[in-house]
């Protein structure tokens, strides 16, 4: 139950609904954000439980645009192990496509597998893997 | 600037600089006048007229660069009085230039007079040694494209040895030359030109080093500590991939030279106790150490779970979560300089790749294969107690002797033999004699009990060996009753032409169960023929036992069952005349 929030650059990766790893680009507005995301936290429920006995494969892993406000678009991607990534993007980043979208989402899958493959990282604990934070930079690095 | 040009050009005599020398003699001033603000970053002609914008080099960086020059405080006293730094109150280009020329005259011992300058002198030598001067030199370092990288490496493995030996530069310098003397283009007197002035004479030559930047890095690095991977490994890291190849060979031949200390590079005897080590937890070397395995062993270490779980990460490359050997001895090298004090890189240094551990040091592997084909046979074969004792003193010996030569397998031999009571000195002589590159096999694996005697009849040759070895027979034979039927049905083929025989069995130790097992049945060849047959009577009787247990239990299953349907139908019965009964009680 992870999530990461990603704001036009803010990832926030979270476990059980409680947060594994936060990153905002623009440092301000971070509790705003946080707010968000975890209200989008509900959409996120609501759709894996809409999806219900589904096989759960690549595309379904890939939420999609949770909801849009004004300023923000939020997107969601949830792994096999329920874990959920939020990535809160700007909405003046309109350069920013589907596609873009779910590569950043499985960047950020493939590397959060590779922390998990680290023995020493405990399942909830927060993510200080120096690799996932140096992609995380370059993803948010890209995008804004 | 004009004034200062001027200036400079009234009190001395007009210096006549080589173009070497403007370019090495501009980039210094640069430099040094960059902290001042600005740093003019022009060329030779231009610094020497009056250039925009910092027009005087700072005082602190000079006197550093004038100190690493490692001349005496009172040379550099008078060479600063001459230059006319001190009479103007600062240094400008000029002053500066004539400055440099003049500390290039006191290295080659020419005396400090302005006379002096005025003929043609080799590069001043620096040594470097602050913070400052290496950022600066690290911009120079990218500055010079692909012709820096190769002798660059080579220097950066020098400043890892310089900051182990924490030494000042003028020990590096001798290390440091060899490689360059390789370039035969290089200026005579290049060999006066230490490898922090490299970078002028870069331009001139092809093939140069970029000492400075790496020999200032090493100064500073040595006040934060032994940070030895580092600094330097990230600058080489932008132009890893034009000279990994190249780094990879001359840091190969850098084995064998002069840096042994390098802290990211694994010396023998700690590649072999790594492999040791890695023995203890997985005995087959070339498969995987586990995630939790290696957790519980690397936590043994004492540092701290954040530092354990980096050093995981920079280590397994594939991020599988197991480590594999060379992984492995990455990680543990890395823990070992970590609780010497090394801090850890940023990234997984060059000399700890899998693939470079795994080129250079191929050997530790290919014995290990070797003694897994073997172990692996070993299981294959179920021993009696005697065969036991023997493979297990061969694989005791295997492990201290995993190199299959003659001489090890005649060895090995002779241990088998004296600590087992089967005497077959001279098959196992002649064996090993005739053998060669034969793994040392047990002395007496369980030769094939059923194919075998179909063989009896064809191998007239072995009689006389089996006349000559009566004894073994006895002696074998009851310990072969035992064996386990497991023996491929090809062997016996293989065993009627003894010279064959020694050829094909030569190729089989490569095979994983067939080699020893073979190898070992060709041994008690004399004796086998005679166990064979006893011991297919034996698995006849065996057999028959099987056979009538067998009945006797069909048996007793068919009268059970015949027991089950009677009391089924009982049952049916009595529930029947229940059911009469009930609707009488009911009423």
């Amino acid at each position: 139950m992870g999530w990461i929030l990603v704001t036009s650059a803010t990832v926030i990766l979270f476990l059980q609904n409680y947060p594994l790893y936060i990153r905002s680009v623009p440092t301000e507005n971070e509790l705003k954000f946080h707010y968000m995301v975890h209200t989008s936290l509900d959409v996120v429920d609501e759709k894996i439980s809409a999806m219900g006995k589904a096989l759960v494969d690549q595309r379904e892993l890939y939420l999609g645009l949770l909801y849009p406000t004004e300023d923000y678009k939020v997107y969601g991607y949830v792994t096999n192990s329920k874990v959920k990534f939020v990535m809160v993007v700007d909405s003046s980043n309109t350069a920013l496509r589907d596609n873009e979208i779910r590569s950043m989402f499985r960047k950020l899958h493939n590397s959060y597998t590779d922390v998990m493959c680290n023995p020493f990282y405990n399942p909830g604990d927060r993510i200080q893997s120096r690799a996932f934070d140096g992609m995380v930079t370059s993803m948010m690095i890209q995008v804004c | 600037m004009e004034a200062a040009a001027s200036g400079g050009c009234g009190s001395g005599p007009p210096l006549l600089l080589s173009e070497g020398e403007q370019q090495c003699y501009s980039e210094l001033f640069a430099r040094c006048a960059g902290a001042a603000g600005g740093g003019p970053g022009s060329g030779p002609p231009e610094a020497a007229r009056a250039a925009p914008g910092a027009s005087t080099a700072a005082s602190g960086p000079v006197a550093d660069l004038f100190r690493a020059s490692q001349l005496p405080a009172e040379t550099l006293h008078q060479i600063t009085e001459l230059c006319g730094a001190k009479r103007v109150g600062y240094f400008g280009p000029t002053q500066f230039y004539v400055a440099l020329k003049l500390i290039a005259a006191a290295q080659s011992g020419l005396p400090v007079r302005i006379e002096s300058i005025k003929c043609e002198l080799p590069l001043p030598r620096f040594m470097m040694s602050k913070t400052d001067a290496e950022i600066r030199f690290g911009n120079m370092a990218e500055l010079h494209g692909t012709k820096v990288q190769i002798p660059y490496l080579i220097t950066e493995k020098n400043t890892f040895k310089r900051m182990d030996d924490e030494d000042k530069q003028q020990e590096t310098q001798s290390p440091t030359m060899s490689p360059l003397a390789s370039p035969p283009s290089s200026p005579p007197h290049y060999q006066r030109v230490p490898l922090s002035h490299g970078y002028s004479k870069l331009r001139k030559s092809t093939e140069q080093m970029h000492p400075a930047p790496y020999e200032a890095r090493q100064p500073l690095v040595q006040p934060e500590g032994p940070s030895l991977g580092g600094p330097g490994a990230k600058p080489l890291r932008h132009q890893a991939s034009l000279i990994r190849s190249f780094s990879v060979e001359r840091e190969l031949q850098d084995n064998n030279s002069s840096y042994p200390d390098e802290p990211w590079r694994i010396t023998e005897e700690q590649r072999e106790y790594y492999v040791n080590q890695f023995r203890s937890l997985q005995p087959d070397p070339s498969s995987f150490i586990s995630g939790s395995v290696a957790k519980n062993f690397f936590t043994k270490s004492k540092l701290s779970i954040p530092e354990l779980s980096y050093i995981w990460e920079l280590s397994d490359a594939d991020c599988d979560g197991a480590l594999s050997l060379p992984e492995f001895c990455a990680a543990f090298h890395l823990i070992v300089a970590r609780k010497n004090g090394y801090p850890l890189p940023e990234g997984l240094p060059p000399t700890l790749q899998p693939e470079y551990l795994q080129a250079a040091f191929p050997k530790p592997k290919w014995e290990c294969a070797l003694f897994d084909s073997y172990s692996e046979s070993v299981p294959a074969n179920q021993q009696p107690r005697d065969l036991n004792r023997m493979e297990k003193l061969s694989i005791k010996d295997m492990a201290d002797f995993p190199v299959p030569t003659q001489d090890v397998t005649g060895d090995d031999k002779q241990a088998l033999k004296s600590a087992t009571d089967e005497a077959l000195p001279k098959d196992m002589s002649e064996d090993s004699a005739s053998k060669s590159g034969l793994l040392p096999p047990p002395p007496a694996l369980p030769p094939r009990p059923c194919p075998s005697q179909s063989e009896q009849a064809s191998e007239a040759e072995l009689h006389p060996q089996l006349n000559r070895a009566p004894s073994q027979a006895a002696e074998s034979s009851p310990a072969k009753k035992d064996i386990p039927y497991s023996q491929p049905p090809s062997k016996p083929i293989r065993r009627k032409f003894r010279p064959e025989n020694q050829a094909t069995e030569s190729q089989e130790p490569t095979t994983a169960v067939g080699g020893p097992a073979s190898v070992a049945t060709v041994k008690p060849h004399p004796t086998v023929q005679k166990q064979s047959s006893k011991q297919k009577k034996a698995i006849q009787t065996a057999i028959r036992k099987n056979k009538e247990a067998n009945a006797v239990l069909a048996r007793l299953n068919s009268e059970l069952q015949q027991q089950l349907k009677e009391v089924h139908q009982e049952r049916i019965a009595l529930e029947n005349q229940l059911e009469q009964l009930r609707p009488v009680t009911v009423l």
